[in-house]
């Protein structure tokens, strides 16, 4: 076993592009779960219209990147509004119902062939990056330290989506420390009681989801930018389950559980990955047990197991509270 | 015409004085008027209240078997439900269609038969979160901390003085959710005194109590009167109902049947009725628990001669 090679995956991993697409839409889902309670299914939907908003943005309309990213944010919240309109005065099922059908519908709509010529069908858009990597300060080389050398290119994209996080923890923490955030996390343990004080509920629910929402779509752009293109295959139901395991590890309620879970996750599945991987081509897995393509799948396997352990053995996750967790249940 | 305090003793101007003892009769300073409330689910009407007066500065219980109505009253009173008619005023103001947040703004606040204690919060956070009005609730102006930091001082103070006022000062930093069943009750009082209200509806706050508790809580009520507030609160017991309130209002069947002092309701044949015939063997109040006690003892030792 090359176990060299195995670790510096695993630290390259923790912080890479997917560790930070992650943060951001489990940032947003800690916001809305987390701490206001709602039951948000298709955090998915939200990265993918703040990702089509961006890229639809600059190659149809020929819109500056910036523009295209406010675009996108713009989608992200007109998104909030209509899910939430006629959902948050229900109960939390409802929401969730809603949101995972929403996504899904999206989805389905932007890959259908009727409007290719400005979607892409199912083949997704290109060429819309350039003002990103345009701006690039970074000259050309290769950088960093250790395992994580990387080139310009590579660099430049981490360095901006580590920034993201950081704002995007930075503003969540700003508003949860506030009354706002007491309003909110009040809401999570009892509406009614809320409202008996005062307090306009839905509005609450309302700035709550839209904000998660709006973190998710940055996460979306990210993601899309990034890469340099988007296909709708990208936005399955998946990467929100992905989300909710990363703020589930690190821990619910809590600023840096969403963010550190992220990078747990990514490392975990890298770690795994590399350790089956291995296994199997070096023959400690006999063959007939397990394939190199049966392989890939073994890790998600392996990840559940362990977060299953997570849940059983210290519920809260990293950063959570016992304390708080055997409340809910009272 | 208001509850005073006399100079020396505790002597209340009876504000009751001179109001004949009849549903739905008119108070001299109400503060609270509701007319033709009515509310159906499906077949069955649980409320049809005609017309209903709360006096000013007095503590007025609602009383009533189980089903009678009571807390969908408080529901509709307070907009936690919406009635199928009905209008009502609160200090002149009429409530009808306002959601339940823009009643309590407006100073009539409620508290739950349920307590809803706010679990994962600290016991501080449920008291701040009592408190209206707040610049650091609105999501933009939250970002921005100097702009609310001296009002939350201000709450803070406001919020140690009921939790000392509560017996609660040395659970402050505790989830709400470690208190006890009666601190809970007590938390829930304190909370919505945060919000300053004047009319405090307190839906069966003596439930589930102990005894003793259940006296700190009597109390607590008659202070809130001393203190200006006007009180409706809903009771089973009827000791407690004796003990605290000045007005006394019998629900039964979605509507009143009575009203008066505690004195004459528990004479009012009606009462007796409601209260026996829904429920055979309930006592109305101590005596009346005694006789009956008295009379099975009787039956039983005639029955083993």
């Amino acid at each position: 076993m090359h176990w060299s090679a195995i670790i510096e995956d695993t630290l390259r991993a923790g912080v890479g592009r997917e560790a930070i697409i992650y943060a951001l839409a489990a940032i947003g889902l800690n916001v809305h779960f987390g701490y206001t309670g709602l039951l948000n299914f298709g955090q998915v939907g939200f990265m993918a219209i703040g990702g089509y908003g961006v890229a639809i943005s600059v190659l149809e309309f020929d819109l500056p990147l910036f523009v295209g990213v406010l675009v996108g944010i713009g989608c992200a919240v007109l998104l909030a509004l209509v899910l939430g309109l006629p959902t948050l005065r229900l109960r939390a099922d409802y929401l969730a119902i809603v949101t995972i059908a929403a996504s899904e519908i999206f989805r389905l709509m932007i890959s259908a062939p009727s409007w290719r010529d400005f979607t892409g069908g199912s083949d997704g858009l290109t060429g819309f990056s350039s003002g990103f990597y345009d701006v690039n300060p970074i000259p050309d080389g290769v950088y960093g330290f250790g395992p994580w050398r990387y080139n310009e290119r590579t660099l430049w994209a981490l360095l901006v989506g580590w920034t993201l996080v950081l704002l995007a923890t930075l503003l969540v923490w700003l508003v949860i420390r506030s009354p706002w955030g007491r309003v909110v996390k009040a809401i999570r343990e009892d509406e009614d009681a809320v409202r008996s004080l005062g307090k306009n509920v839905y509005g609450y629910k309302m700035q709550s989801l839209i904000l998660g929402g709006c973190i998710g779509a940055v996460g979306g752009m990210f993601w899309v930018i990034a890469q340099a293109s988007i296909v709708p295959g990208n936005f399955s139901p998946i990467p929100t389950f992905y989300a909710y395991a990363a703020l589930i590890l690190g821990g619910m309620a809590r600023i840096w559980g969403p963010v550190v879970g992220s990078m747990i996750f990514w490392a975990l599945l890298s770690f795994t990955q590399g350790v089956v991987n291995q296994a199997v081509n070096e023959g400690i897995i006999p063959s007939w047990l397990m394939d190199a393509n049966q392989a890939g799948n073994v890790r998600f396997i392996l990840v559940g197991v362990g977060l299953m352990l997570l849940l059983i053995f210290r519920p809260q996750g990293i950063f959570g509270d016992r304390r708080e967790i055997a409340l809910q249940d009272r | 015409m208001t509850a005073q305090r006399g100079g020396f003793a505790k002597v209340h101007l009876d504000p009751f004085d001179g109001v004949e003892e009849q549903p739905g009769v008119a108070k001299p300073d109400a503060i609270l008027v509701s007319d033709s409330i009515t509310r159906r689910f499906g077949g069955l009407t649980a409320v049809s209240v005609d017309h209903c007066e709360v006096q000013r500065g007095a503590i007025t219980a609602l009383i009533g078997p189980n089903g009678a109505g009571k807390t969908t009253f408080f529901n509709l009173l307070t907009g936690f439900d919406k009635p199928d008619t009905g209008m009502w005023t609160f200090e002149g103001t009429p409530l009808r269609g306002l959601t339940s947040y823009r009643v309590a703004r407006l100073g009539m606040v409620r508290t739950f038969q349920l307590t809803k204690s706010l679990a994962r919060l600290s016991v501080m956070d449920n008291m701040k979160l009592g408190a209206t009005g707040q610049t650091g609730e609105g999501f933009f102006r939250a970002l921005f901390k100097p702009g609310w930091r001296e009002q939350e001082e201000e709450i803070t103070v406001r919020a140690d003085g009921l939790l000392e006022r509560f017996n609660l000062a040395h659970m402050r930093e505790e989830y709400a959710g470690e208190l006890s069943g009666g601190q809970r009750k007590l938390l829930e009082m304190a909370r919505a005194l945060m919000a300053q209200p004047q009319l405090l509806m307190l839906d069966e706050p003596m439930a589930g109590v102990n005894p003793a508790l259940a006296q700190t809580i009597i109390g607590h009520v008659q202070q809130l009167r001393e203190d200006g507030l006007t009180v409706v609160f809903v009771e089973h017991d009827m000791d407690v109902v004796r003990t605290i309130s000045d007005w006394v209002v019998v629900m039964s069947e979605g509507e009143i049947i009575a009203e008066g002092r505690h004195s004459s309701i528990v004479a009012n044949p009606r009462v007796i009725d409601a209260y026996l015939g829904a429920h055979h063997g309930t006592p109305l109040d101590r005596e009346e628990q005694d006789r009956q006690l008295a009379e099975a003892q009787a039956e039983l030792e005639e029955g083993a001669s």
